[in-house]
């Protein structure tokens, strides 16, 4: 059962406004390295429901995504 | 060139959408349903599996819980309908400018000038199926056809999830056997009467005499025959173009029925300041007032003058209003709903031919007043200032003033 757990993110934000997910903090407050942007698309997360655009990325080795949903970020939790 | 549309219809928006973002809802009856508190109880979209078990759109919340006993019902989320139609619509403007909103959950399509990047007809409403399940979660029927009035056809022939193509040769094998009812402009009180000529299907309709059809319908009956013979000519709107309001309106069901002509008179004046504010942000003023009076058999009757000056005051359109109820409304049953309508709109800065005995002054005091209300209003927020008859009043609902997003006529 997974469920959708907001998180907040550290962004990178350059010149041309492009904006790039730099750490993840999770509820506890742990914080999360993103290792490597993946890939960017609009999708669905129907696993916990709701949409946006959804970043492939990794972290601690793993492949994992992150969404982000009008202005605020979720990911898909076990 | 013969001419590529294609009709994008999502399945069961509401439901659809309030499925998505909650999975425990998923294969599960599901209705979206308006608070009976408010008298606002019907089913406004259903999921397949509530359809399957005879739920039926609009019927009352009462009715749908005794065909479907386990039916959820949830409360409907206009905000993330809005969405979500935004989001389709971003999905269509990747293939053509040419998009055409029909509600909040349709859309026609004019790709014919995109078919030599994209592919045919048919290839297009395809991807636009894929696209949309994988970036919102949702499924979408699609018509393919060579006018807007088949494409819809198409889109209604199977669900959900589905692409149905209806091309030119061949198209009367596909749609004559269908019943009238199906085609579009076809409603319930016109089906009945066609039904009464013993014209069934839409093929029926085809072979009728175009001229027997205006005679029985007006114009709309030649409007259907030439749809029905796949004669139907009208384009699909550019997205960009903006066409002009011909009414702003705003209308209440009552909390409890209005049992007395002081009743009906605040909501119509509650009801006309949000329709000055409209007209205002428009704009626009009105030179002419329609209502809608609905009774708690259900009966609604429409009601409609011209006024003597364009107007935008809310006190104006209110008075209008409610002389027009006192004079046509007979009190053989309590109120249950209220619509007041500015129509005949015009420009706020056009010209107005003011008449002889007429008293532009008292007209031109009330402008003021009420630009100094809506200052006071922008200012300090809607309930800073308002009439003191309405500090009392209770049977109007309070609750989100949700702007409805309803299938404007079919752009031709």
């Amino acid at each position: 059962m997974y469920r959708k757990v907001y998180v907040d993110v550290i962004l990178k934000q350059d010149k041309t406004g492009a904006t790039r997910p730099l750490r993840i903090i999770w509820e506890d407050g742990r914080v999360y390295e993103i290792e490597r942007l993946l890939y960017i698309c609009r999708a669905a997360s129907l696993k916990v429901g709701g949409c946006g655009m959804r970043y492939t990325v990794q972290i601690c080795g793993k492949e994992t995504y992150i969404f982000e949903e009008e202005g605020r970020w979720f990911v898909e939790a076990k | 060139m013969e001419r590529v549309i294609l009709h994008s219809d999502l399945n069961a928006c509401y439901a659809s959408i309030e499925c998505m973002l909650n999975p425990e809802l998923r294969g599960k009856p599901v209705a979206v349903g308006g608070s009976a508190e408010a008298r606002h109880g019907i089913i406004l979209a259903k999921s397949q599996e509530a359809k399957i078990c005879g739920v039926k759109t609009g019927e009352a919340l009462w009715q749908a819980k005794q065909k479907c006993p386990g039916l959820i019902i949830v409360e409907p989320h206009f905000d993330q309908y809005r969405r979500f139609s935004r989001y389709a619509h971003e999905i269509y403007l990747r293939y053509t400018d040419l998009v055409e909103p029909f509600g909040l959950d349709e859309c026609w399509l004019d790709v014919t000038g995109s078919t030599h990047i994209f592919g045919s007809g048919e290839k297009i409403a395809n991807e636009i199926r894929e696209t949309i399940k994988a970036e919102l979660g949702l499924t979408v029927s699609v018509g393919v056809s060579f006018n807007k009035v088949f494409a819809k056809l198409g889109s209604d022939m199977k669900k959900p999830d589905a692409v149905t193509c209806i091309p030119r040769g061949g198209f009367k094998e596909k749609i004559w056997p269908l019943p009238a009812s199906d085609i579009l402009g076809v409603g319930r009180s016109t089906a009945k009467k066609l039904e009464s000529y013993g014209i069934l299907t839409i093929g029926d309709i085809a072979k009728t005499d175009a001229a027997f059809l205006h005679k029985i319908l007006g114009k709309c009956g030649g409007e259907l025959w030439s749809y029905a013979n796949g004669l139907d000519s009208s384009r699909v709107k550019s997205y960009d173009l903006e066409i002009p309001a011909k009414s702003i309106g705003h209308g209440v069901t009552c909390q409890s029925d209005l049992v007395t002509a002081d009743e009906v008179w605040k909501v119509m004046l509650e009801l006309s300041q949000d329709i000055s504010k409209r007209l205002k942000e428009s704009k626009l003023s009105a030179k002419a007032v329609q209502i809608g009076i609905r009774n708690n058999q259900l009966e609604t009757k429409q009601f409609q003058a011209v006024i003597p000056f364009a107007t935008q005051s809310a006190i104006e359109i209110a008075r209008e209003g409610f002389r027009l109820f006192k004079e046509n409304y007979t009190w053989k049953h309590n109120v249950r709903a209220v619509t007041v309508r500015a129509i005949e709109l015009q420009s706020e800065n056009a010209p107005d031919q003011l008449d002889l005995f007429g008293n532009c002054e008292t007209h031109d005091k009330q402008e003021k007043i009420d630009n100094t209300v809506m200052d006071i209003r922008r200012r300090f927020g809607d309930k800073a200032i308002f009439n003191c008859c309405l500090m009392t009043e209770e049977k109007i609902p309070h609750g989100k003033n949700e702007v409805a997003v309803l299938p404007s006529p079919m752009f031709k």
